[in-house]
């Protein structure tokens, strides 16, 4: 890709680092995780890298880190090329990176974080001489965040604006964001980004940022490349592109099933999941679920969103019966429901937990046994409750593996040996291969490829059409804006506000989301 | 009645500080190893073998100080080992701990038998309240001036904990390895580090054992002293200062005995000397239901993640 001009900078106070890697070129073993990648970011750019799950968006983001040492390829900053054999290196040249999780010490103010951080910490640290130097660098940044308070109570938007501070701290003039606001409410999404943007309009920064967000890119980047199994397949000017364009140079020319439709549901249809009042703590003894009543009709989905952290995985705990309520009911059909499996069974209440290899198989046990779990006690699978025959579980097994696509070496593999996407089949065609009056889903497309996720989105669609009550809990505004018939929005383990999709939009979300 | 109040007071205050004090140096020992993310259950070994090494070296040389250092030096050796036992993938700190409290008590029985009849010097202590002329005061604060240097280093790590980049590195390495790597820390040979030093001072506060309180060597001189000392940790949540506030209510849990009998007082004696043990039972039950506690506790600890 041709190098691209330097937006509009003053040349007289440019302090960011111009980085371009040429023919970059990463293998791991027989496979090529990235084939000669050319990517050019001007001083003062902001650019984008676009890609889906595993088209090599991180691995070339670590080559330039120093993280992996490449194949073949050069990195050069500020025209000259240079070598980064680790993250230091690269952290001398003024590139420094924020990642998806944090790392920041969470017992550390903010101050000890970032003095701590600095490569030249002194053995005794002067806290006097040390604030002052702080707060003089703070007046010059654009974002507050409180620094003396430890890290751990800080909330997740604050601990990302100190990680991003952390780096200018450190000097970084090339920032590089690995999908930075998967933990923001979109509100403070745009906040960051349009700081960093002016940041980079007035020449003191350089950002390369990974995202699959199109609205961020539009918004905030200048330039973009796109990304497929390890090869560049398109970029530039992010205003010569469109979104449809964007999204067909990453999907490529995969067949992408149709989406369900939604079929039309009566409004009289009847209460079947009804939650009244519940409440549950955290491991740490605090409330994270804090008096939820919420109730799911029949044939409907609601979704919860809410920035991660917000009593959304405690409250799918609750009703997996993986976490113990302190107050509040749970009914189903007006009965009272207790999570466990014979009244899982008795109200046909079936679930796709998040991260369904940790929180819905036993890893080590075969892709057979785990698709077993619902079944293997009852006949055919079992004679008297207790002898259990593995004829009819493999056989069953056979069957939804064909009808769930999942891809397995055989049905005796560990289901831990699965890619994420055939774990995440394996579980929904055991949970929803039966009759289903409930639905419990989190975050079902998390780190799936776009073909996976209109697939699984298309399967909780039909539930809801054949009358299934859903609970569709994600983090991804998006995919409830497009599967949910109802929104709530969770915020400090409350539901904050409740609407139709049909009567509310993404900004009355993002403000309830951040709290307001 | 009052009068007799006060001699049990006095003397609960003087063996509060004579029993305290090994708690506080095998304490502030474990608290240092625990800031770094490592559990060293060892310490219970550590200290009985630093009590035998420290007495026979003062008996050996005649100097009461040279013992200290062979104490502190006896821990040294057993916390690094348990250290760099702990660096190997995949090994258990807890397993390697209680493998070492095994290996110290048992070394020290092995090599200690020659030293359990000989008298060794001991260490002078600091009479600090003399000049009242009051008999009992006068016993009961005759100060140990390892007592002044416990209380030192507690104040000295505490301070150091907060203002020194060292101390700052060992917080990081104990609340996040991930982040110790990104900075460039090498978390094995931090905690390695920590581990001997902490095993340093348990190794002092074994030597005060066998050269001030009670005085002597023999096997049964600790008595789970090192082990109560680990539980404590948890009680004073990782803080040094508390550390040494709690060593002082355990120590004078234990003083509760010698005091009574002091006075007269001679029914269940056995009884009020189970105190300390009891009192860890409650400290135990208390505290590992208290969300304080798990909040405070260093997130690389094995018993927290």
């Amino acid at each position: 890709m041709s190098p691209l001009p330097a937006t509009a900078t003053s040349a007289a106070a440019v302090r960011a680092v111009s980085v371009a890697t040429q023919g970059m070129t990463k293998r791991f073993g027989g496979f090529t995780a990235l084939d000669d990648v050319s990517i050019a970011v001007p001083a003062g750019g902001f650019h984008v890298l676009l890609g889906e799950n595993g088209a090599g968006k991180s691995t070339l983001v670590k080559c330039m880190m120093g993280f992996y040492q490449p194949d073949a390829g050069t990195l050069v900053v500020d025209g000259t090329p240079v070598a980064v054999r680790n993250p230091r290196d690269a952290r001398a040249l003024g590139i420094g990176m924020v990642y998806q999780h944090f790392t920041l010490v969470p017992s550390l103010t903010g101050a000890e974080n970032l003095v701590i951080s600095r490569a030249d910490a002194p053995a005794v640290i002067n806290w006097g001489r040390e604030r002052e130097r702080l707060a003089a660098f703070m007046a010059r940044m654009p974002f507050r965040v409180p620094l003396d308070r430890p890290v751990a109570s800080l909330a997740a938007g604050e601990k990302q604006k100190l990680e991003i501070l952390k780096l200018l701290y450190l000097d970084g003039r090339f920032l590089i964001l690995d999908e930075p606001t998967s933990v923001l409410t979109p509100g403070e999404a745009d906040e960051v980004l349009g700081l960093l943007r002016d940041m980079t309009r007035r020449g003191d920064l350089s950002v390369l940022m990974i995202s699959h967000k199109f609205r961020e890119v539009t918004a905030f980047a200048d330039a973009v490349s796109v990304l497929r199994r390890g090869a560049l397949v398109g970029g530039g000017r992010v205003a010569d592109m469109t979104t449809d364009g964007m999204a067909r140079l990453m999907i490529g020319d995969t067949p992408v099933r149709e989406q369900a439709g939604r079929a039309p549901v009566a409004a009289s249809r009847q209460t079947v999941l009804d939650l009244a009042g519940l409440v549950a703590d955290d491991d740490a003894g605090r409330p994270a679920v804090d008096g939820v009543s919420l109730k799911v009709r029949a044939g409907e989905i609601v979704g919860i969103a809410g920035v991660s952290g917000n009593g959304q995985a405690a409250l799918v705990e609750v009703l997996n019966g993986q976490r113990p309520l302190r107050d509040g009911r749970i009914f189903i059909h007006n009965e009272p429901f207790e999570p466990v499996r014979r009244d899982f069974d008795r109200f046909r209440v079936f679930g796709l937990p998040e991260e369904p290899l940790k929180n819905a198989a036993v890893p080590r046990m075969s892709v057979a046994e785990n698709i077993a779990f619902r079944a293997f006690d009852k006949p055919p699978a079992a004679k008297f409750g207790w002898w259990m025959s593995p004829g009819p579980i493999r056989a069953r097994a056979a069957a939804l593996v064909e009808r769930y696509k999942v891809k397995t070496a055989s049905l005796d593999a560990p289901i831990a040996t699965l890619s994420g996407g055939n774990v995440q089949r394996a579980i929904l065609a055991r949970e929803l291969s039966g009759e289903v009056d409930v639905l419990v889903v989190a975050n079902p497309c998390f780190g799936l490829d776009f073909a996976s996720v209109a697939e699984i989105r298309a399967q909780i669609m039909e539930q809801r059409n054949r009358g299934a009550a859903v609970l569709l809990v994600s983090e991804d505004l998006d995919e409830i804006l497009e599967l949910a018939d109802r929104v709530a929005v969770m915020s400090e383990g409350r539901i904050a506000y409740t609407a139709p999709v049909g009567d509310t939009d993404r900004t009355t979300i993002g403000r309830h989301m951040a709290g307001h | 009645m009052t009068a007799q109040l006060a001699i049990v007071l006095t003397a609960m205050l003087g063996g509060a500080i004579r029993v305290s004090t090994p708690f506080i140096f095998v304490a502030l020992g474990e608290t240092l190893t625990e800031k770094s993310g490592r559990i060293n259950l060892g310490l219970e070994g550590t200290l009985v073998l630093g009590a035998m090494l420290g007495y026979a070296t003062a008996y050996l040389t005649g100097s009461p100080w040279l013992g200290v250092l062979a104490g502190g030096g006896a821990g040294v050796l057993l916390g690094t080992l348990h250290g760099l036992l702990c660096s190997l993938p995949r090994v258990n700190d807890i397993a390697v701990g209680i493998a070492m409290m095994t290996l110290g008590t048992g070394l020290a029985f092995f090599f200690g038998k020659p030293f359990i009849q000989p008298e060794a010097p001991h260490l002078p202590s600091i009479p600090l309240a003399d000049w009242t002329g009051d008999p009992a005061l006068a016993v009961a604060l005759r100060v140990n001036p390892l007592f002044f240097v416990g209380v030192a280093a507690a104040l000295v790590m505490a301070w150091g904990f907060r203002n020194t980049r060292i101390g700052l590195v060992v917080r990081t390495t104990g609340d996040s390895a991930a982040a110790a790597l990104a900075m460039g820390v090498s978390v094995n040979r931090v905690r390695t580090l920590a581990t001997a030093t902490g095993g340093f001072l348990a190794g002092i506060g074994g030597a005060f054992l066998s050269l001030y309180y009670p005085g002597s060597w023999n096997e049964g001189l600790s008595s789970g002293q090192g082990l109560m000392a680990v539980a404590l940790v948890i009680f004073a949540r990782w803080s040094p200062i508390r550390c040494v506030l709690a060593a002082l209510l355990f120590g004078a849990a234990g003083a509760i005995g010698p005091a009574l009998q002091s006075v007269g007082v001679t029914q269940g004696y056995y009884l009020f000397n189970a105190a300390p043990y009891i009192l860890t039972l409650l400290v135990m039950v208390g505290s590992s239901g208290s969300k304080d506690a798990l909040r405070a506790a260093p997130g690389e600890l094995s018993i927290t993640r």
